[in-house]
Order: C-alpha cells, then sequence, then structure tokens
C-alpha cells in the first residue's frame, strides 16, 4: 500500500543544510496499522508530509497504492482526494462550516458522499447531536472525532496520522484512538501513525522508530 | 455538486460567517465603482450635449464676421461682391413661454453639413418659408418641431429670426477661405469650442473619480487581505484534502468575480444616482462658467454597465492581486504558520518600499520632461511612490512664479503684456518680442484656452486700424446714472458681475464638497477595513502582553491611542505629500493641459481642520475593533496559545 | 443645410407636379395654386423678367467659343426660380428661391459651379427693363459673367437676330397629355470676351443661345428626363430639338431660318439616334447622335467637345457643347438628364 526507497529529505537553514531523512525505505501493507516514533524535530512530520505528497523528496522513491508518487501538484492532490486520508494534529476543521458539512465535506470533494455510511460515521463516532454546530464550539475531542469522520467518510486505502491525540487529554485522547483504530479496521485501511507516545504506539500492528534521520 | 462546487462553497462559507467583511469588500468595490461611473457618466453626459451642440450648431465652428452693424442690404452687398458669408440673426427670445437662445440661419448660403440635416429634419419648404422652429425644448408654439439640438437652443429660418428679433444681422459666418472685408472684423471660433473651453472642469471631475476609486480599492485591498489572512487554516485544510494550488486560484477567482459583479452592478446602479443628484449642480455651473448648456436629464447607457463592471473586476483583480500572488507562491505547508506569511509579507514590504523610492525618482525625473503626458507621470510617480513609501517623500519642490511687473507705464511706451498661455506656447519671456511689441510681462488668464495680448490704446489703434466693435470704460459714476442718460449703452455693474461669479463659483465648490464628502467617506471606510484586519492580525502580540496582566480594558484603550497617535503620525507624513500632489497639479498638469497656470495658495487652517476630521476618523474607524477587544473573551486570547492558529 | 436635398425637393416639386394638376389646366392653376402656362402672345419686356405665379422658370445661355488659336471653348449661364408658392413678398419673407449653375468646358477639361440664393433680398434676381439676371457676383444681361473653383468668364452678348418662339407662339407642349411650358429663344447671340482657367486669361469670340422658360409642371409623371439640342449651322439657320425620355418617347422640334423665321416641326418629325455612349461618373451617358429632319434633307451626327462634360452639382447632368457634322455642320449644345437613376 505504502512502499518507501531510500529516501532524503533536507532544509536549508540560517546553520546550513539540515539533512532531516537520510535514506528511509519502509512498506506498509493493506490494512496494516504502523506507528512512526520519535523525538521532536527527528523528521516524523516531514516523513509523513512526503507520504502525503505534500511535499517531494530530495531523492528515494515513495510509491503508494502501487503508483509512484505523482509529479506535478494536481497528480498529487489528486492522490490526497481519492486515496490518501489525512488526520492532523490540529484537527483543521473548515471554520465557516458547521459539523454535517465538515464531515461529508472530503467524501463530497472526492464525488464518494455515501449517505449511510456516513450516518454509520455519525453514530460510531456520536456526533449526532453536534451536527449543527460550528468548529469554533465543539471541545478539542469532538473535533478530532468530526476530523476522522471526514477522514474516513471518503474510504481512503491509506489513512496517514500526525499525532491525532497530541491536543487531547489522556482520556479523550484514548476514545478517539479506540475509534480511530475501530474505523480504520472497519474499511480496511492501512494506517501511518505519527506519535511521540509509546503507549499509543504499542495499540500498533508494528512500531519503527525515526532517529538521525534513519529507521531504527 | 461537484468537486470545485464543494469547494467554491466551503470558500463562500466563509463570507456568510464574516457578514461585516462580505459587507465591506462589496461596499468598497460598489462605492469605488460608482464614483469612477458617476464621474465619468456626468462627464460623458456633457461631452455628449457638446457633440449635439457641436453637430446642430456647427456654424458655431465657422469665423465669423462682425461689425458694429450690419444690415440685410450690408449682406448683399457683400454677397454680390462674390464674398462667400452666410448671415446669422441670434439673440434671446421669448418662444411658447420660454426664453431660449434664437438663432436664424439662412440655409441657403450655408456650406452642406454645417447645420443640422433641415431636409430631414422637417420640410426645407416649410423651414424656409418660416413655418418651422426647431428645439428640443418641449415648447407651446405650433411652429415648434423636435431637433437633437442642444437644450434651450431654438433654430429657425433667418426670417423668423427677423420678425422675432429684428432686422439687423448678428455676424456673418465666413464660409470660405477668405480674409476679412473691409470694416468687418474677423473672430476665429475657436473661442467658442466648449469641449476645450469645459475641458479642464472635466478633467477635475475625472481626477476626483480616479481618486475615489483608488481609496476604494483599498477597501477593497483590506478587506481581502483580511478575508485571505482568516482563511490562512482553510487554504492550508482544502490543500491538504486534496485541492491543487491551481484549482485553489480558480475558484478564489471565481469567487472573487462573483463579488465583482456584485458590487459592480451595485456601483452601477449608485454611480447612476450619484451622478443624476450631481448633473443638475454641474449643468448649472458648466452653463455659469462657459455658458454650455447641458441637459439635466440622465440616461443609464448600455456601455455604462460593461464599463462599470469591468471596472469593478479590474479593480477587484487590482486589490486581491498581491494576496493572490502571495498564496500562488507559498508552499502547501506554509500557510500554517504565520511566521511563513509574515516573511513573505515583510519581504514585500522592503519591496514596495524600493518600488516607492524608484517610483519618487521616476516623478523627479520626469520633472525635466515637458508634455501633458509627463505631468500625469509626475503625478502618479507621486501618488503611488508616496503611498508606497511615505517617510520619504520630502522632495522640495518649490518653484518661484512669474509675476506681473507692477508699472503699467510701459503699456503707454508700447510695451505689450502677454498671457501666460502664450508664454508658454511659444517659450517666451519678459524681454522677448511678439509681433505687438516688447513683452513687458506676463499674466496670469485664469480658463483661458487662447493666447492673449494687453496693449495700450494708442498701440492697438495703430496696429489694427479697423473699426472698434466694442467700448468698454470703467467709470466711478453709478450704473443707473449712466443707463438714465445713455439708454443704448450696455452698463455692467462690478458689483453685479462679481456677484454673479460667486455665485457660478459656489456651484462648483457644491459640486466638488459632494466629491469631497464622498471620498473622505470612502477614505473612512478604508481605514476602518484596515483596522479590522490590523486588529485581528495583531491578537498574537495583544495576548501575550494581556497574559502578563493588562486588563482587556487597558489593552482596548491601549490600542485606541495608538491608533490615535498612528493617525497623527501619517498625517503629517500626507500633508505634504498632498502638497507635492497639488503643486505638480497646478504648476505642470494643469499648465502642459491648459496652458495657464494657478497660483498655489496655503491654508493652514485647513489642514488644522483636516487633522481633526483625520484623527476623528481614525477614532470612529478604531471604535469597533478597540470594543471587540475590550470584550474579547478571554478564550480567544488563550486561542494564541493553545494552538499556533 | 443639406443643399442635395432641399434641391432635390424643389427639383421634384418643379419637374414632376402631379399629373392630376393637369386636370386644372382649363382653370388656370394647378392644386398648390401655381398658375399654368396658356397659349398667346408674349408680352415683352416684362416676359424677360420672372413669373413667380409659376412654380419654375430659367434663363439658360450656353455659348460655343474658339480662342485666336483655334482652342475650343463652352461656357454655360443658368438661372433657376423654383417658387415654394405662387408669389413674391419683399425681405426675408419671398418664397422665390433662386439656383444658378455655371460651367466652362474645354476638350479635356469641364469645371462647373452652383450658387442658391434667396429671393426678396436683392442677393438673386431679375429685372425685365433694362434686363439684367444676376445671383452674387454672377451676371447676365448684356454680358454673362460667372466664376467658380478654377474658371471664370465674363463675355459681351450682341443679338443678330430676333427673339424666337417656340412651339406654338411660345406654347410649348412637353407631353402628349398636353403638359406645356412658355418657351422663347435668342439663339442669334455674337458672344466675345475672355474666359479663365487656371488663372489663364484668354480672348474668345463665338456665338450663344440664350432659352427662356417658365411653367408649373413641364413633364409629365412618367417622364425621366431628356436630351436637349440647340445647334448654330454654319449656314446661319438654327435647330432646336428635345425628346423627352418616358413611358413614350416624346420629341418636339424647332428649324429656325438664318432669318430668324421658326417652324415648329410635328412630334415626331425630328429623328434622335443614340450612336456611342461612354460612362460618366458612373453612368451610361450618349455622347454621340445621329439627327435626321427628312424635310430639311438634314443628316447629322453629333460628337461632344468633351465626352466628360458633366456638371457634377447638387441635381447632376450632363450639358457640354457638340459640333454637328454631315449634311449641316455647325455647332451647339446638348444637354441630358435623367441618366444613370443612382438618384
Amino acid at each position: 500500500m505504502l512502499s518507501l526507497t531510500d529516501v532524503c529529505k533536507g532544509y536549508a537553514s540560517s546553520e546550513g543544510r539540515v539533512t532531516v531523512l537520510d535514506g528511509v525505505s519502509l512498506s506498509l501493507a493493506a490494512g496494516e496499522t504502523l506507528a512512526l516514533t520519535g523525538e521532536s524535530g527527528s523528521g516524523k512530520s516531514t516523513l509523513l508530509h512526503l507520504c502525503a505528497g505534500l511535499d517531494a523528496p530530495d531523492s528515494g522513491r515513495i510509491e503508494v497504492a502501487g503508483h509512484p508518487m505523482g509529479r506535478s501538484d494536481a497528480e498529487r492532490a489528486a492522490l490526497r482526494r481519492g486515496t490518501v486520508g489525512l488526520v492532523f494534529q490540529q484537527f483543521n476543521l473548515i471554520p465557516s462550516l458547521d459539523v454535517a458539512a465538515n464531515l461529508a465535506f472530503q467524501a463530497r470533494l472526492a464525488g464518494r458522499h455515501d449517505p449511510r455510511w456516513q450516518a454509520d460515521l455519525v453514530a460510531t463516532l456520536d456526533l449526532g447531536s453536534l451536527l449543527v454546530r460550528y468548529p469554533e464550539e465543539l471541545s478539542g475531542g469532538q473535533q478530532q472525532r468530526v476530523a476522522i469522520g471526514r477522514t474516513l467518510a471518503a474510504r481512503p486505502a491509506l489513512v496517514l496520522a500526525d499525532e491525532p491525540t497530541g491536543n487531547l487529554d489522556e482520556a479523550s485522547g484514548d476514545r478517539v484512538m479506540a475509534l480511530m483504530l475501530r474505523l480504520v479496521a472497519e474499511t480496511g485501511a492501512a494506517l501511518l501513525m505519527v506519535t511521540h507516545s509509546p503507549r499509543l504506539a504499542a495499540r500498533l500492528d508494528r512500531q519503527v522508530h525515526l532517529r538521525g534521520g534513519r529507521l531504527t | 455538486m461537484t468537486g470545485p462546487m464543494i469547494a467554491l462553497s466551503a470558500l463562500l462559507s466563509h463570507w456568510a460567517r464574516h457578514r461585516v467583511q462580505a459587507a465591506l469588500l462589496l461596499i468598497g468595490l460598489a462605492l469605488a465603482t460608482a464614483l469612477l461611473t458617476g464621474v465619468q457618466a456626468i462627464n460623458a453626459e456633457a461631452r455628449a450635449s457638446y457633440d449635439r451642440a457641436a453637430s446642430a450648431l456647427s456654424q458655431d465652428k465657422l469665423p465669423r464676421l462682425v461689425a458694429e452693424r450690419i444690415t440685410v442690404a450690408d449682406y448683399v452687398a457683400l454677397r454680390r461682391a462674390g464674398w462667400p458669408v452666410s448671415p446669422v440673426i441670434e439673440g434671446e427670445a421669448l418662444i411658447g413661454g420660454q426664453t431660449l437662445r434664437l438663432i436664424g440661419i439662412e440655409p441657403l448660403t450655408l456650406p452642406s453639413g454645417v447645420a443640422p440635416d433641415i431636409g430631414l429634419a422637417g420640410d426645407p419648404t416649410g423651414f424656409l418659408t418660416g413655418k418651422v422652429i426647431l428645439s428640443a425644448e418641449a415648447l407651446n408654439d405650433p411652429r415648434v418641431r423636435p431637433a437633437e439640438l442642444p437644450p434651450g437652443v431654438a433654430l429657425t429660418d433667418i426670417g423668423v429670426a427677423a420678425g422675432i428679433l429684428g432686422p439687423e444681422i448678428s455676424y456673418l459666418l465666413l464660409t470660405g477661405d477668405r480674409p476679412a472685408p473691409p470694416g468687418y472684423a474677423l473672430i476665429h471660433p475657436a473661442t467658442t469650442d466648449l469641449s476645450q473651453l469645459t475641458e479642464s472642469f472635466h478633467l477635475n471631475l475625472a481626477a476626483f473619480g480616479y481618486l475615489a476609486f483608488g481609496v476604494g480599492l483599498f477597501i477593497v485591498h483590506s478587506a481581502i487581505g483580511l478575508a485571505f489572512e482568516q482563511r490562512r487554516g482553510m487554504f492550508r485544510t482544502l490543500r491538504a484534502l486534496g485541492l491543487s494550488a491551481r484549482a485553489l486560484t480558480g475558484l478564489l477567482l471565481a469567487e472573487l468575480l462573483v463579488f465583482a459583479l456584485v458590487a459592480g452592478a451595485a456601483g452601477v446602479v449608485l454611480g447612476w444616482l450619484i451622478a443624476g443628484a450631481l448633473l443638475p449642480d454641474v449643468a448649472a455651473t458648466l452653463r455659469g462658467l462657459y455658458g454650455a448648456e447641458v441637459g439635466s436629464g440622465l440616461t443609464l447607457r448600455p456601455v455604462w454597465w460593461l464599463s462599470g463592471l469591468g471596472i469593478a473586476v479590474l479593480g477587484m483583480l487590482a486589490s486581491a492581486g498581491q494576496s493572490l500572488w502571495r498564496l500562488g507562491r507559498l508552499p502547501v505547508l506554509a500557510p500554517a504558520q504565520p511566521r511563513a506569511w509574515g516573511r513573505e509579507s515583510a519581504r514585500a514590504m522592503r519591496g514596495q518600499a524600493l518600488a516607492g523610492v524608484g517610483l519618487i525618482g521616476a516623478a523627479a525625473g520626469l520633472l525635466a520632461v515637458r508634455g501633458l503626458w509627463a505631468g500625469f507621470g509626475v503625478l502618479a510617480g507621486l501618488l503611488l511612490g508616496g503611498a508606497l513609501m511615505l517617510p520619504l517623500l520630502m522632495a522640495a519642490l518649490t518653484r518661484a512664479g512669474q509675476r506681473l511687473p507692477d508699472t503699467w507705464a510701459r503699456l503707454d511706451a508700447g510695451d505689450v503684456f502677454i498671457n501666460e498661455q502664450l508664454a508658454l506656447r511659444r517659450g517666451l519671456a519678459p524681454g522677448d518680442r511678439v509681433e505687438q511689441g516688447v513683452i513687458a510681462g506676463i499674466y496670469p488668464d485664469y480658463g483661458n484656452p487662447m493666447p492673449q495680448v494687453i496693449l495700450s490704446w494708442d498701440r492697438h489703434r495703430a496696429l489694427y486700424p479697423l473699426p472698434v466693435l466694442r467700448y468698454a470704460l470703467i467709470t466711478d459714476i453709478p450704473a443707473a446714472e449712466i443707463r438714465a442718460a445713455f439708454p443704448r449703452v450696455v452698463v455692467e455693474d462690478r458689483a453685479a458681475i462679481r456677484k454673479a461669479s460667486v455665485a457660478v463659483f459656489e456651484r462648483t465648490f457644491a459640486v466638488t464638497a459632494a466629491l469631497n464628502v464622498l471620498t473622505l467617506g470612502v477614505a473612512a471606510l478604508a481605514m476602518f477595513a484596515s483596522l479590522l484586519t490590523l486588529s485581528s492580525r495583531r491578537l498574537p502580540q495583544v495576548a501575550p502582553v494581556w497574559a502578563m496582566g493588562l486588563t482587556r480594558g487597558r489593552l482596548a484603550q491601549l490600542e485606541f491611542l495608538r491608533t490615535l497617535a498612528l493617525a497623527a503620525l501619517i498625517y503629517g507624513l500626507a500633508l505634504p505629500l498632498g502638497l507635492a500632489l497639488a503643486w505638480v497639479l497646478l504648476a505642470v498638469v494643469n499648465v502642459e493641459a491648459f496652458g495657464w497656470r494657478l497660483p498655489m495658495l496655503l491654508f493652514p487652517g485647513d489642514w488644522l481642520r483636516l487633522g481633526m476630521l483625520s484623527l476623528l476618523a481614525a477614532g470612529l474607524a478604531a471604535a469597533l475593533p478597540v470594543h471587540r477587544l475590550a470584550r474579547i473573551a478571554p478564550a480567544e486570547l488563550l486561542k494564541v496559545f493553545a494552538h499556533e492558529r | 443645410m443639406n443643399v442635395k436635398a432641399i434641391m432635390l425637393i424643389l427639383m421634384a416639386c418643379a419637374v414632376s407636379a402631379p399629373a392630376s394638376g393637369q386636370g386644372f389646366a382649363g382653370l388656370g392653376s394647378d392644386a398648390g395654386g401655381f398658375e399654368m402656362p396658356r397659349p398667346g402672345p408674349f408680352d415683352f419686356p416684362a416676359d424677360h423678367g420672372p413669373h413667380p405665379t409659376f412654380r419654375i422658370e430659367w434663363w439658360y445661355v450656353t455659348a460655343n467659343l474658339t480662342a485666336a488659336d483655334g482652342t475650343e471653348y463652352g461656357a454655360q449661364w443658368t438661372l433657376f426660380r423654383n417658387a415654394l408658392a405662387p408669389h413674391e413678398a419683399g425681405g426675408w419673407a419671398s418664397p422665390q428661391v433662386w439656383l444658378a449653375h455655371a460651367a466652362l468646358t474645354t476638350a479635356t477639361q469641364h469645371l462647373a459651379a452652383e450658387k442658391l440664393a434667396r429671393g426678396g433680398i436683392g442677393q438673386a434676381g431679375v429685372t425685365a427693363e433694362p434686363f439684367g439676371a444676376w445671383i452674387d457676383d454672377w451676371e447676365l444681361s448684356d454680358h454673362m459673367a460667372a466664376r467658380g473653383e478654377g474658371f471664370a468668364f465674363d463675355l459681351a452678348l450682341h443679338a443678330t437676330g430676333p427673339i424666337v418662339a417656340q412651339g406654338d407662339g411660345g406654347y410649348s407642349v412637353k407631353s402628349a397629355a398636353g403638359q406645356a411650358s412658355r418657351y422663347y429663344s435668342q439663339p442669334f447671340y455674337a458672344a466675345s470676351g475672355e474666359v479663365e482657367l487656371d488663372g489663364k486669361h484668354v480672348p474668345v469670340t463665338g456665338t450663344a443661345w440664350m432659352d427662356r422658360e417658365w411653367s408649373s409642371q413641364p413633364l409629365a409623371a412618367d417622364q425621366t428626363g431628356w436630351d436637349w439640342f440647340s445647334l448654330s449651322f454654319d449656314d446661319g439657320a438654327r435647330l432646336m430639338g428635345f425628346r423627352l425620355r418616358g413611358a413614350t418617347d416624346f420629341v418636339s422640334a424647332t428649324w429656325i431660318g438664318a432669318d430668324g423665321r421658326p417652324e415648329p416641326l410635328p412630334p415626331g418629325a425630328l429623328r434622335l439616334t443614340p450612336l456611342r455612349s461612354t460612362t460618366v461618373a458612373g453612368r451610361e451617358v450618349p455622347v454621340e447622335w445621329r439627327l435626321e429632319l427628312p424635310a430639311k434633307e438634314l443628316d447629322i451626327t453629333t460628337r461632344a467637345l468633351n465626352d466628360h462634360a458633366w456638371n457634377a452639382l447638387s441635381v447632376p447632368y450632363w450639358e457640354g457643347p457638340i459640333r454637328a457634322l454631315g449634311s449641316h455642320p455647325g455647332r451647339g449644345y446638348l444637354e441630358m438628364t435623367g441618366y444613370g437613376g443612382t438618384k
């Protein structure tokens, strides 16, 4: 489902060039869940962004669902619309749309809105009473449940999650995590999750650790 | 709904949640469009009136022969001697209950295409036999037939005019390329060319329109900047959810186009209303100043819609260009961080400052170049350069005006005075020579499109032994006494003339004052829009101060004072810029465009009033954002810390 | 003012007054109150002057001239009177409108000019005794003078024969339906003076012919134009002949003996046949004709001095000098109107 071969990425900074990823190779099968752990600044988020096509590697090869990562912005945007779903630490809901519209947004954008599946998601995520509210009126846990629902409503083959519980207290974090894993399993999607918490990482099928730009 | 429509509706949903912003954007653009369209409509209407006058009364373009008295026998004698002349009897007459300028022409001796096509307007037989009076006015007279003529004018056969006004011929039109016959003086037609005469007035109106448009665009720029700022997160999310950069830019363009069309349509209607409201005053001014007749009716021409909507779209693109360009250049991930946007802004600001220096430099360079366009170039360079880089605008722009020597004695000695128009046109200076003598001085001659020379009576008689057509004596004897003693003498009371002139100018200023108020209103709205933008951008800076223990009320107070101080500072910088602009208008643009120069007078009292107004406007504009800050929910401030916006 | 529009309307009034007007002929006036021509003797000198109660009238002089070096010239001086109402009044109120044409023709050049004036104020008019016709600085009396762009002429006129009444004692029928005019000529003028062309003054001598005609309805409704000949033969005789083109052509002619005695010829006696046409101002105009008058054993061909003698004026028409070759050699003038029809 996801395969990285010898991926390198660096940035220019005031102290010269900083290498973030130094020959990372990784593969993830369909339906598999993988936790990516590492210290702050170890390059976890960068790796995730490369997988989502939000950024391009300096060298190396990335394949998603058997296809090499597109070169153009339009191709990579299409990949995000159709195949890959993103869950962010900051939720990133659209503030001027209500919960119902946010939930349906990506599925509609991808052209595969399914009202029944949407209803299932609302029930599973317990969002029924919040549908007409706006994101600013929700708690962090509620917002992240909407964000997860939005991602899975489009039935992505690969879910990329960046510290999905990083902004939540432990109790809501655990609840959100449980819901996400349940829905990922239900839809058969593969999951690559970035986290700094070994406790959360342990709940996934496999764990890799990023240090000094390399996987260990 | 398709994908792009979903994304567009998400973009538009922002406006539903930020109605004040949407209103500002629409009002700003609509006002900008309205003022420009309105002013252009007024100018177009006036010019159309002149064109009608020119085509209907193109005999006004022929040179005229005048003499103290021209009888029909004089006219026939000239014709029988082979002179190509055509008689006109013209005067004020009461026709159908209305006083009109009655023009009696002799169609058979007018060249083809000079007077309106009477063959089509009515029947030539009827016209020649005095059964027809042509006029655009609805008059209670059975002879009157409608015609495309300027308002207040009636055109008829000379026979009809002679019956009403008396048999004496007012003047003869010289229809061939011949000099004046002996005993007649030739008046060249340029002095009656309305469009030339009124051009400066229209230029001023147009300048007002463009100024208002520019200020309106600042509102739009602010509102769009704010909307982009607030939707940074949304843009990032949309990109993350699978919208390509090009698609996002395209959707934003579509959104702006929708706004531009809505605002443009409103602007056209508003502009039409403004023009309709101002036109009577403008018409009165033009009539008073130049004797130019302009109808007070206004038609909403289809071309207005086109030009109005076009103006709105162009203005919108100009205002949004910077924001769109920045959006397109930013990587997907960067908009999440205010610092990235800020870095981009800082870079743009430095660029602006540089461009400002460049523009002002170019303006200064253009000062050395003669020509109207160079003058406009200077103006544009100063305005834009000053706006982009306010503090650098302190160029020393002064030039000593030429003064008329106070020695009239030199006139008696045979020297002459020339007007500024002649001096500029031929590059003459005192001491140079013209055909009439040595130039003793140059005098300013406001509003006159023609070159002119003043010479002494003796010198005039020596140079031009023609009969004198008009005498003018200035006396201290009361007008009534002279009238009683010499009934046929036209006596004009200087006090009355002065009163009439002042009335005319008052009306001119009524128009300018109305436009002034509108422009100032637009400017205040622009300030309000910027402060609104600023207040949301400043939240991350205000929050830490609040966290350190300053109350929200005290914060708001400080913000208010800061805004006032800023307004005072900008006022201090804008004043010299305004004066420089005024100087360029008076000493460069006006001179190049019309050949005469207005003295630059300074009114410190007005500056003080303007300063107060600026502070008041700034205070009013700051009131809402500051009020919001004073009552902002602590949670909003906390959000600044909770996540990195 | 669109002079052309005025002229078209005036001329239309003049040349195509309603045929129904004929019904009033017996009463002596038409629907517009204009007087209708009646047969009878002329009243000279009054008839040399204007007849304001008739709709249209003209004083029409053409001259065939020769310079000392043999160069041939033709000169035309014409004054039309058009009445907007059947009366005269003083001052601007006069309903009489005057129109004049002048032209000078050589083998290579044809220059024409036009003038318009209103009556009543003295700018244009005609006096009968002593005879004088004028418009602005153009004059016709014992001399004819006019000038236009690039040309001028001033010719003394001296009658060498009597005035000739055309048609039936001066009553000239113009159609089978009875349209008619009062018409007399002075075909025996000796002319001498000078012409001016492109600034050069040239002394000339020759002959001139004056036509005087007035009417209120000279043409029938279906008549579209005419071909009009005035010829002075070397043997001293003169011939006036015209063809009015209509549904059926109407041809009329007068033979004038060298002694000035007119012989009105019956309709159809003169045969007119166009021989060659040329394109002038975009119109096909016959410039070479055969004229046959068996009663006088006349069989001649006429050729234009200048095929392009086109008066491009508000009412455009062909008017130029011609030469007669054949049984009766001589010179004269040809006028052709109504050709081309672009109107």
